[in-house]
């Protein structure tokens, strides 16, 4: 593979990057051989002259290119403006902590690029290094708003060129991270690199408008304007609650109706609106098990109250923390004693660990992993399962932000050893867990050829966990259960697993832990999960 | 010879100077939103598998268990034998650790300089015929010192050998970086000569620490000795004014950041900070922030988007 120095990003050339599916990391089973493995769909001709496209093979965000010289100058003095807000008390209290930190310290070992699962998937493509978009950015630092650019500064923190060149490629390649942050954990020194890509990403959105259309326009406004990301209105999540409710309760043999707007209920239960459309039957699955135990709790139909999703997360404070402030607000107004959180593994970690320092006073309402919930509703006895009814292979997912980012590894662990006699673990899984390639907005995004380089590079090495942690028994006739308790995981799982023909050729279906638990629910009709491909 | 005295002292100077300076500019920065990362070393009975105390149903009523044993239980190992990189990158630790180690010593071989002095000073004779403790330190200096000068050259040397002969490592290493390896190397080289072709115990090195400490402007020295204390005076002062200041920053990395889980509680000393930072006005210039200099953080978090970007 073509070396690539740090320096080169600054140099125009149509592409700093080739990705070549002969350089991917090998895949296990009937995937060994490259040959046996979907084309990388290449980049359309309009494309490349439409967008600046020049980093690598793909496209996360669609930059145009610039009409003009002076506009490019434009665009790059905006940046900078962004960069020095970026290293501001005023404008950037929020990471500048850790931003520092990382910038200063980085001493070089590569211990990073191992643990990355999209720097090993690629190949060691060398602009997938972890540390590869820091050094960029650091430099960048070092040389226009630390230091005077001089001699001493190219001495002491490397060269680099501040060009349109750069900073077009460098808001491409805040976009080949999935902010897993699997790296930071290996890191000897503490170094951040996805917190790094977090804190570009925040520049082009913040101070340049620049954001990947389905996680900004499409993403956090929508759910600003409209209250979901999925576009639906209060009425219309209603609706469909309403028709899911119907369906579980003919299939389950209960009657249940979901509570909509209940003052003084003990739980606002937030799910990931995707579920509603996608996956109607983890909605119904949360309804069934609340119901039978007998807990009180309520939807919103608040603005985005109904949509658990915070994708500012990602890339801008001020949308993540408008998100937070109305997840918050909706919770105050019903007088809740605490906010339990769906399968969604962002809108855990956004609304109870990085909204903790933003909602202040009464918005500061006790938030829950619905997985906690569950597993005291199975230890207790408060629903009866039959753990036979779920006599198939099972494994879990660990989405990122649930083990890695907010240390919630053992209530998922005790339920499924208690409901499923089948289970196995992947490797590594836990905190150690590998990012199913959909995070950090990507799992949503699939403009261009983006969905190809999803499934072939960032979810690589998750499909390898899959197909390993399943090696005894792939063959198609035995259904096999991968239990993903993240909406956004689910979603990139779909796309993966279809990507590779995986329902066909292995038998695997991957879904939630809801349906998964309603599935040996005693006083539950059997057979709730549908074995066929969604 | 009193100009060796001076660097002395003047790179300590700089060295307290430095460190104390960086070490208030990283705390008193504002607190940051949460960003911990697991496994979190105090987390009581669950650090060993990554696990918070978000496990607990209704955590907000419970207690939270802290322990300062589960942290020690990863300090000491990680900065004593830089388990970390032995785990996750051992080619890398093979070279690190040694370098790294004998830095230590060398840490330890100024303490028992010091120890020794301050013997000699009140009389306690330092020496393979003196008494239990003069006896102690003169062989504890003579083990700490060697083995810290010869690890650490080693280590030095290694460091150096990759960053330049391998190319993923090269192309991540400034200049600068070179020259403070070359640095480490031609101090631990004159050292090595200064002791090995005379003076294999350190007792002239005894006599420039008691010198230093009653302010005995007449020290003389051989000029190996004098070139060996002017190099690695030199090199104390250098160090925290580099990113090879991470020997103490790394403290806000774990305890600031990676382990900093405390939850904030209404009316807490974290939310009184917080809201204090909220008043913070931004220029943040995007169509959905307008950042005008005038408006606060609650104030553009509280207010709906108004423009939509131009992609």
């Amino acid at each position: 593979m073509k070396r690539v120095k740090v320096e080169d990003i600054s140099r125009p050339s149509e592409k700093l990057s080739e990705l070549r599916k002969e350089d991917f990391k090998p895949l296990p089973a009937d995937f060994a051989d490259p040959e046996a493995t979907p084309e990388f769909k290449p980049l359309s001709d309009e494309a490349r002259q439409k967008f600046e496209a020049t980093l690598d093979d793909t496209l996360a965000l669609s930059l145009p290119k610039p009409k003009s010289k002076e506009e490019e100058d434009e665009l790059v003095a905006r940046f900078l403006s962004g960069m020095e807000k970026l290293f501001s008390e005023e404008n950037n209290w929020t990471f500048l902590q850790p931003l520092l930190l990382s910038m200063e310290h980085c001493a070089a070992c590569h211990t990073c690029s191992d643990a990355c699962h999209i720097y090993e998937a690629s190949g060691e493509n060398p602009i997938y290094r972890p540390a590869y978009r820091s050094e960029v950015f650091r430099r960048l630092y070092k040389k226009h708003v630390k230091g005077n650019g001089g001699l001493l500064s190219a001495w002491r923190s490397g060269e680099i060129e501040l060009n349109w060149t750069t900073v077009a490629r460098l808001a491409e390649l805040a976009y080949r991270c999935n902010l897993c942050r699997r790296c930071a954990q290996t890191c000897p020194i503490g170094v951040d690199n996805a917190l790094i890509a977090h804190e570009i990403r925040k520049v082009f959105s913040q101070e340049m408008g620049i954001a990947p259309r389905e996680i900004h326009l499409d993403g956090s406004v929508k759910q600003l304007r409209t209250g979901s990301s999925t576009g639906m209105s209060a009425e219309v999540v209603k609706d469909n609650i309403e028709f899911i409710d119907e369906d579980i309760s003919e299939k389950t043999g209960l009657s249940i109706e979901t509570p909509w707007d209940k003052h003084g209920a003990d739980i606002l239960l937030i799910h990931n609106a995707g579920e509603i459309l996608s996956w109607p039957l983890n909605p119904g699955a949360f309804a069934v098990i609340f119901e039978s135990a007998g807990l009180s709790w309520t939807m919103s139909s608040e603005i985005a109250a109904y949509d658990g999703i915070n994708y500012g997360v990602w890339y801008d404070d001020f949308q993540f923390a408008r998100v937070a402030i109305k997840h918050a607000e909706a919770a105050r107004k019903l007088g809740v004693k605490k906010i339990v959180l769906g399968e969604c593994g962002h809108a855990h970690k956004a609304l109870t660990v990085i909204a903790d320092r933003v909602l202040t006073g009464e918005l500061n309402i006790p938030r829950e992993s619905c997985m906690v919930t569950f597993w005291d509703l199975i230890s207790s006895g408060r629903i009866k399962v039959d753990p036979s009814r779920n006599d198939f292979p099972v494994t879990l997912h660990d989405p990122c932000n649930l083990v890695r980012l907010m240390g919630i590894v053992d209530p998922q662990r005790k339920i499924l050893k208690k409901i499923a006699p089948r289970f196995r673990e992947m490797t590594p899984h836990g905190v150690e867990n590998y990012c199913c390639g959909g995070g950090s907005g990507f799992a949503i995004m699939s403009g261009h050829n983006f969905a190809d380089w999803r499934a072939q590079i960032s979810g690589r090495k998750k499909l390898e966990q899959v197909l390993n942690a399943f090696k005894d028994e792939l063959d198609p006739s035995v259904k096999k259960y991968l239990c993903a308790p993240c909406s956004n995981c689910k979603g990139q799982l779909r796309d993966l697993l279809s990507y590779y023909d995986v329902w066909e050729k292995y038998g695997i279906l991957y879904d939630g832990m809801a349906e998964l638990i309603v599935n040996c629910m005693t006083d539950v009709e059997p057979g709730f999960i549908e074995w066929e491909w969604h | 010879m009193s100009l060796i005295l001076l660097v002395t002292y003047v790179s300590a100077g700089v060295f307290i100077v430095a460190v104390v300076s960086r070490f208030v500019k990283y705390a008193s920065l504002p607190i940051h939103l949460r960003w911990e990362l697991y496994p979190v070393a105090h987390e009581k009975g669950r650090a060993k598998y990554g696990g918070s105390y978000l496990e607990e149903l209704d955590w907000w009523t419970k207690p939270r268990e802290s322990s300062l044993i589960g942290e020690l239980k990863v300090m000491i190992p990680e900065i004593l034998f830089l388990a970390g990189v032995r785990e996750h990158n051992k080619n890398h630790w093979l070279r690190s650790f040694p370098f790294h180690f004998g830095l230590y010593l060398l840490a330890g071989l100024i303490v028992l300089l010091i120890v020794g002095a301050v013997l000699e000073a009140v009389g306690i004779a330092v020496s393979r015929e003196a008494g239990l403790a003069g006896r102690a330190i003169h062989h504890l200096t003579y083990i700490v010192g060697w083995v810290g000068l010869v690890l650490g050259l080693l280590g030095a040397i290694a460091l150096l050998v990759r960053r330049v002969f391998n190319a993923s490592y090269r192309e991540y290493t400034k200049k600068a970086d070179y020259f403070n390896l070359a640095f480490f190397i031609v101090t631990f080289v004159v050292a090595v000569a200064a002791h090995g072709m005379a003076d294999p115990y350190f007792a002239d090195l005894r006599s420039y620490a008691g010198s230093l400490l009653m302010f005995d402007f007449d020290f003389s020295a051989r000029p190996l000795l004098a070139a060996e204390i002017v190099l690695a005076s030199i090199l104390v002062a250098y160090v925290p004014l580099t990113h090879m200041s991470h020997f103490f920053t790394k403290w806000f990395m774990y305890h600031g950041i990676r382990w900093s889980d405390e939850p904030a509680q209404r009316g807490g000393k974290i939310e009184g900070r917080v809201e204090q930072l909220l008043k913070h006005r931004v220029t943040w210039a995007a169509p959905h922030i307008r950042g005008d200099g005038k408006k606060n953080w609650v104030d553009v978090a509280t207010s709906d988007v108004v423009e939509d970007r131009q992609q």
